[in-house]
């Protein structure tokens, strides 16, 4: 949990990121429901974007109906995202694997910030998010976010909202 | 990769936050959506509603397309991060103390608050066993002396009915701050057009939408204010938010919305359980009214301190409790808090005594004779047999309601008639 995001992106580049993003390989995607991790993929899962859990922990072989791998390394294909659902002293080392397999954007999720992440994704030319949540960024570019009362901050004059 | 950041200013966010054209037919006002219910698109989309992995809409009790675009306006203008709106706003108050108190919890409010605030927390609250400790808040010391082990919000308006007294509330966002209580504000008065509680370290903000933020006396509405920056789960003083809700499968609140976790179990326990929702209609005329609110503010605060100081030197008049006079013991403090005015409604004190405030209200013939505030129209009431009229006489005195007293609401008709009429009255 994150109070008051302190962290500018231009709303053009989170929206071309979930706009092009297919599919997303969610580290530390937790094999129960109540969990937030697993309350985000479920979402992202039904908005049509292919969910790929890395949870090296679980006895579970699948979560939310998907082959669960061990580790980032362990992946038979590169996902066009890797989002991090871990502990903040995890980040580096999850990051610098998600630079290893070429993946298009590396997203850090709300509560993790860290600097050194983001210069190494910077120089390896891969998009980079920290401290945000994909499933609330697709919401607040949808209209959906408003549709719960949230401050989107997103005004617009245009009739169709929906990205994807 | 971080262009400029646009930040649209309050005259563009009270007419567009919140509403972009309707998907469907391109409609560019909010249509008002008069319905109960919603038509899901299959049994598991209904499930995930029931959840809550879906944004979207069940049932009109909890969410409807008119209304959230109210709570996104209002939550955008406070400078906030999410709003739920509901019924008044004393419903408001409901809903955020019963998210955050349970049995034998306590709170302190200042002991300046509108009389139905008084009777609502000093009586009906306490049937839920919740205890509060009334406090004066000019020296904020108090709010501080008060706290206890079970004292679970502080609680108090930003500009105060009657008598537009200001509470000096950075200090008294620190106090709350330092014990980790969030602080909740009534900014009914003030507006986000004069006032951002949020701005000064305030929590959560309730409204009466019904006064200056519709503006035109047509529609009752409340909303709470979810300000984004209270941490729910750094205690275990408020379960409802950091323990896990049965009724949700098990999530908790605060850890799976993070910084709107506060207004989503408003919404989606304490609202669907109490029931005391907003009507489209109703959501619709407060919108209408929000689009020209940083107009209408403006020129109520320059009518009212035109009125104000006319008063000031009249021969009936003993003082006038306005913090837009140099003289007024809040000056300073409006001059912080409110760089655009200081509303407009403030209270006169007449020479004569309870029978001139009668006489003053009986007299009047552009000015309404009304329990409300904040309308285009005029107002004039006699709060300690009306109002605050509940209120012991003690308390009257202390919450600015006196027998000698008479409150103003000053509208935006022509200021040099409102003055001739209060003159033709007073006499």
């Amino acid at each position: 949990m994150t109070l008051k995001n302190n962290i500018y992106y231009a709303d053009d580049y989170i929206k071309k990121i979930l706009f092009t993003t297919k599919s997303i390989a969610i580290v530390g995607l937790s094999d129960k429901e109540n969990r937030p991790s697993n309350f985000a993929a479920s979402y992202l899962k039904n908005r049509g974007y292919k969910i790929i859990p890395v949870n090296p922990v679980t006895n579970k072989k699948t979560i939310l109906g998907e082959k669960v791998y061990k580790t980032i390394s362990e992946l038979e294909f590169i996902p066009d995202m890797v989002d991090l659902f871990v502990k903040k002293e995890k980040i580096l080392t999850f990051v610098k694997e998600a630079v290893k397999i070429k993946t298009k954007t590396i997203w850090l999720q709300l509560g993790l910030i860290d600097k050194k992440s983001e210069k190494i994704a910077n120089t390896a030319n891969i998009n980079f998010i920290m401290n945000r949540c994909p499933k609330i960024e697709y919401a607040k570019f949808s209209g959906e976010l408003g549709w719960a009362g949230v401050n989107s901050n997103v005004i617009s004059n245009k009739r169709n909202l929906l990205i994807k | 990769m971080t262009k400029k950041k646009i930040s649209y200013g309050f005259a563009t966010r009270a007419i567009h936050s919140g509403a972009a054209p309707e998907p469907i037919t391109g409609a560019r006002n909010t249509p008002i959506y008069q319905t109960t219910s919603y038509v899901f698109k299959n049994t598991e989309h209904a499930e995930r509603l029931f959840k809550l992995e879906d944004f979207g809409f069940i049932y009109s009790r909890l969410t409807n397309p008119t209304v959230s675009v109210l709570e996104e306006r209002l939550a955008n203008l406070e400078n906030s991060r999410a709003a739920v709106a509901c019924s008044s706003g004393h419903a408001s108050q409901q809903l955020a103390f019963t998210t955050l108190l349970g049995n034998n919890d306590h709170f302190i409010a200042s002991n300046k608050l509108y009389g139905g605030s008084i009777n609502q927390f000093n009586k009906t609250f306490r049937k839920f066993g919740w205890d509060c400790s009334f406090v004066d808040p000019d020296n904020v010391k108090n709010f501080e002396n008060e706290i206890k082990k079970n004292t679970k919000l502080i609680f108090i308006e930003t500009l105060s009915n009657p008598d537009g007294s200001i509470v000096d509330i950075e200090a008294v966002a620190k106090i709350a701050s330092r014990y980790h209580i969030p602080l909740v504000v009534d900014n009914t008065l003030a507006t986000p057009f004069l006032h951002n509680p949020a701005n000064w370290g305030a929590n959560i903000i309730t409204h009466s939408l019904t006064k200056f933020i519709c503006g035109n006396g047509t529609s009752m509405g409340g909303i709470v204010i979810d300000c984004g920056n209270f941490n729910f789960l750094k205690d275990d003083k408020y379960p409802s938010l950091s323990e896990p809700d049965q009724s949700y499968n098990n999530i908790r609140f605060s850890e799976t919305f993070g910084d709107f976790g506060f207004a989503m179990k408003v919404k989606a326990d304490t609202l669907r359980d109490l029931g005391c929702t907003l009507s489209p209609q109703n959501a619709f005329y407060i919108l209408n009214g929000i689009e020209t609110l940083n107009l209408r503010m403006k020129k109520h605060s320059d009518n009212a301190l035109i009125v104000a100081k006319y008063l000031q030197n009249h021969s009936k008049v003993s003082s006038v409790s306005y913090a837009g006079l140099k003289n007024n013991k809040y000056y300073n403090l409006g001059k912080k808090y409110f760089p655009y005015g200081v509303g407009s409604i403030f209270t006169i004190k007449l020479k004569n005594g309870y029978k001139a405030c009668v006489s003053m209200v009986e007299k009047a013939n552009l000015l309404s004779h009304v329990a409300n505030v904040g309308d285009t129209r005029s107002l004039i009431i006699h709060p300690a047999s009306t109002t605050h009229s509940q209120l012991s006489d003690e308390e009257k005195i202390k919450a600015g309601a006196g027998p000698d007293i008479i409150r103003l609401s000053i509208g935006l008709e022509d200021v040099e008639d409102i003055i001739l009429d209060i003159d033709n009255s007073i006499n």
